[in-house]
């Protein structure tokens, strides 16, 4: 909707838009269920590339929901670009998220009934504002971004005959087209083997380098961790996982 | 964008798709070709008498007088003299009339007395007039004219000869039969799809001819005593005590050598009344006889048809029928009439869009089901969604395009099948049934059930949507199956 998508533009100009994220006091709890997140702090420079581990549980989903602007904290505030999220209204979240967020899921990343190319192009396709950050044609910049992840080839094929790994480069290709500002990733590379785990990362590094974007990774394998700038162990930072933990 | 994703997502799920259109399909045809052939039932069923400005009759209900001058039900309780007639037909305001004398009929089908203007001036349809498959309209006193399903029910010819019988018997001899009369069929009727192919026209003098000579509603032959001779016309009448009659059943008798019947003596027996036979004495003469002979001038008719000079005399002169102070008269406006009969006969036709109304709704849960029970294997589609920017109304908005889409694409295949059945059974239901079913743009009421089955299949878009907005609220980014 490009009405509500116009506004969005201010946050980047703000001056305290230093830090990707900041997280203070945060508290978070599904409906009626018990507290998941409890963060006092949190924060993550701009163009950092950051690796967030714990076991399940320890909330790192919800945590990656909260910041993408999906799910609203109970207390405390989240700055994501300098934009104070949860005093957005929830369609302003949605602008906000489609046009400064990248997001990869763990798998299953593509709508089956879109050709590779649209599942690239759909948050261009859905936000104008997202659109507006791609410039010249749209396909071709897919195109472009699909061959430095080395999925050229496959751009025209149906979606269901990709591999896993293939699957995922073409959802991280998604998530860095029009270069949002941060690319969240949740354990992307869960469902790949060694080999290609180690080609996915360094293809995602060199596009988020390329995009200039922040990229905050979650896994639970810490053997990832040294390709990082910088870790970060949910259970120290969310005190409400220690509780949860068996 | 919305729209190529909710078109890609039907497509993606073909079956499914397939099967929900097809049952809204299925429905709003079906709802659509109700309406045609409730509208076909109804001009068919209005179109019975076209062109005929007033209906004459003794005093007595609209319907009653509807039913046996129109559809040839019932009977009359009344004749009307013949100068009633007169009187009324050299009225300024009446352009022409037709005479109807009821009451006769042969085999089960009723027998019209008329003159040539029912052939000039009777209307049905939109323009139907009275034509001739073959032969033509009776002129002579014993011509009969035949509608089509007598003709073809009794397998009638131009030049079968007809026995006409009092009284209004659907059985094959009637009450008493008129056998006397040698009438001879001179035209079949081209079909009407009215009560005119089952009927049989006469002269006006041909039903005084039927009656000649009966006294108290009974024949002289009765009053003789005798039964009714085979063949009227065929054979000449046997002689009083002369030679034997034809055999009767037509058996013919054992040839000599060959096996004996079953039972003997049982075949062939004599008619016991054969020997008390009295042939009719007129007989001879009464085949003679010719239209104009004074003796079948009509005197009574059961009603008649008028038209006016101008349409717009007809309520005045309906008034002045009415209050007809030498004889009790009813006069009725067909249309009118026509109109009251449908509504009264009409809870039929209600009862048919009821249940099409049914069957839309089945066809639009139909969707709802299909939609709904989607939704769990499409979460993950849903969080994607999310994921990149879409909004719940987003996910709202792509579902209720979806309902949205099923029920326009399920609207138009069902009025194209309509339409294309109609096309195709048009012909045939016609050449049946009579029923003549017009081709014609979607109606007000056609285009109005589109519209409530449009609107209805949005609406119920909104409730899985409104489940897949409640999900994505819950869900977040994270799916939980």
């Amino acid at each position: 909707m490009t009405t509500t998508a116009r506004p969005m533009s201010s946050p980047d100009a703000t001056p305290d838009a230093s830090d990707a994220v900041a997280i203070a006091d945060l508290r978070f709890a599904y409906r009626t269920g018990p507290p998941v997140l409890d963060i006092a702090a949190m924060r993550i420079a701009r163009r950092e590339r950051v690796f967030l581990y714990g076991p399940s549980g320890s909330g790192k989903t919800t945590l990656l929901g909260v910041l993408a602007g999906v799910l609203v904290p109970r207390e405390g505030t989240v700055r994501v670009l300098g934009e104070e999220l949860g005093r957005l209204t929830s369609s302003r979240r949605d602008a906000f998220r489609a046009q400064h967020i990248g997001y990869i899921f763990q798998m299953f990343n593509l709508i089956p009934y879109l050709s590779v190319v649209d599942n690239i192009t759909l948050p261009c396709r859905l936000d104008a504002g997202r659109r507006a950050r791609v410039r010249g044609d749209l396909d071709q910049a897919a195109v472009a971004l699909a061959a430095r992840l080395e999925i050229e080839e496959l751009i025209r094929s149906p979606v269901t005959d990709l591999s896993v790994g293939q699957q995922q480069r073409v959802a991280a290709a998604r998530a860095l087209l029009g270069a949002p500002e941060l690319v969240v990733a949740d354990e992307p590379t869960s469902a790949l083997d060694a080999d290609r785990r180690q080609r996915f990362l360094e293809l995602l590094f060199q596009s988020c380098e390329e995009a200039g974007s922040t990229l905050i990774f979650v896994s639970h394998d810490r053997s990832l961790e040294p390709l990082f700038d910088r870790a970060i162990s949910l259970p120290d930072v969310n005190r409400a996982a220690v509780s949860t933990r068996v | 964008m919305l729209l190529s994703l909710a078109a890609r997502s039907l497509r993606n799920r073909l079956l499914t798709t397939a099967l929900t259109l097809a049952s809204i399909a299925l429905s709003v045809a079906l709802l659509v070709g109700v309406e045609n052939v409730r509208t076909g039932m109804r001009e068919s069923f209005s179109g019975t008498v076209r062109g005929t400005d007033l209906i004459v009759g003794a005093r007595g209900g609209t319907i009653q007088l509807l039913l046996y001058s129109v559809f040839g039900l019932g009977s009359p309780v009344q004749n009307i003299s013949i100068e009633t007639y007169e009187r009324w037909r050299e009225h300024g305001a009446v352009a022409w009339t037709i005479p109807y004398a009821l009451g006769d009929s042969h085999r089960g089908f009723r027998v019209v007395g008329t003159d040539e203007n029912f052939y000039e001036h009777y209307r049905f349809r939109r323009d139907g007039r009275v034509t001739f498959a073959e032969g033509r309209a009776p002129s002579e006193l014993y011509d009969v004219a035949i509608g089509s399903e007598v003709a073809s029910r009794l397998g009638y010819g131009v030049g079968d000869p007809v026995e006409v019988t009092h009284g209004l018997s659907t059985s094959a001899g009637g009450i008493m039969n008129h056998d006397e009369q040698p009438f001879r069929v001179v035209g079949i009727i081209a079909p009407t799809f009215t009560p005119i192919d089952r009927s049989l026209y006469i002269t006006l003098e041909g039903i005084e001819a039927v009656h000649l000579g009966w006294e108290g509603g009974v024949p002289p032959s009765v009053m003789a005593g005798a039964g009714p001779p085979t063949m009227p016309g065929a054979t000449p009448p046997p002689m009083p005590g002369a030679t034997p009659p034809p055999m009767p059943g037509g058996t013919p008798p054992p040839m000599p050598g060959a096996m004996p019947p079953v039972m003997p003596g049982a075949s062939a027996p004599p008619m016991p009344d054969v020997a008390d036979r009295v042939p009719v004495p007129e007989a001879d003469e009464l085949r003679r006889i010719t239209r104009d002979d004074p003796r079948v001038q009509p005197t009574q008719l059961t009603s008649f048809f008028l038209g006016t000079k101008s349409r717009f005399e007809t309520l005045r002169l309906q008034r002045e029928i009415n209050v007809d102070e030498q004889e009790a008269l009813s006069a009725i406006i067909p249309g009118v009439a026509l109109g009251e009969m449908w509504r009264t006969i009409g809870y039929a036709e209600r009862g048919l869009i009821a249940v099409s109304v049914f069957v839309v709704v089945v066809g639009l849960l139909g969707m709802l089901v299909s939609l709904y029970s989607s939704l769990n294997a499409r979460r993950r589609e849903m969080a994607i969604l999310r994921a990149v920017g879409a909004g719940p109304q987003k996910i709202v908005g792509l579902l209720v395009l979806e309902s949205g889409m099923l029920s326009v694409l399920g609207a138009v295949i069902g009025v194209a099948v309509t339409y294309l059945l109609l096309f195709l059974a048009q012909g045939p239901v016609e050449s049946r049934w009579g029923l003549y079913l017009p081709i014609q743009f979607l109606g007000r009421t056609e285009l109005t059930y589109i519209a409530l089955v449009i609107v209805g299949g949005v609406l119920i878009g909104f409730i899985p949507a409104y489940r897949a907005y409640r999900n994505s609220l819950a869900d977040g980014l994270s799916i939980r199956l």
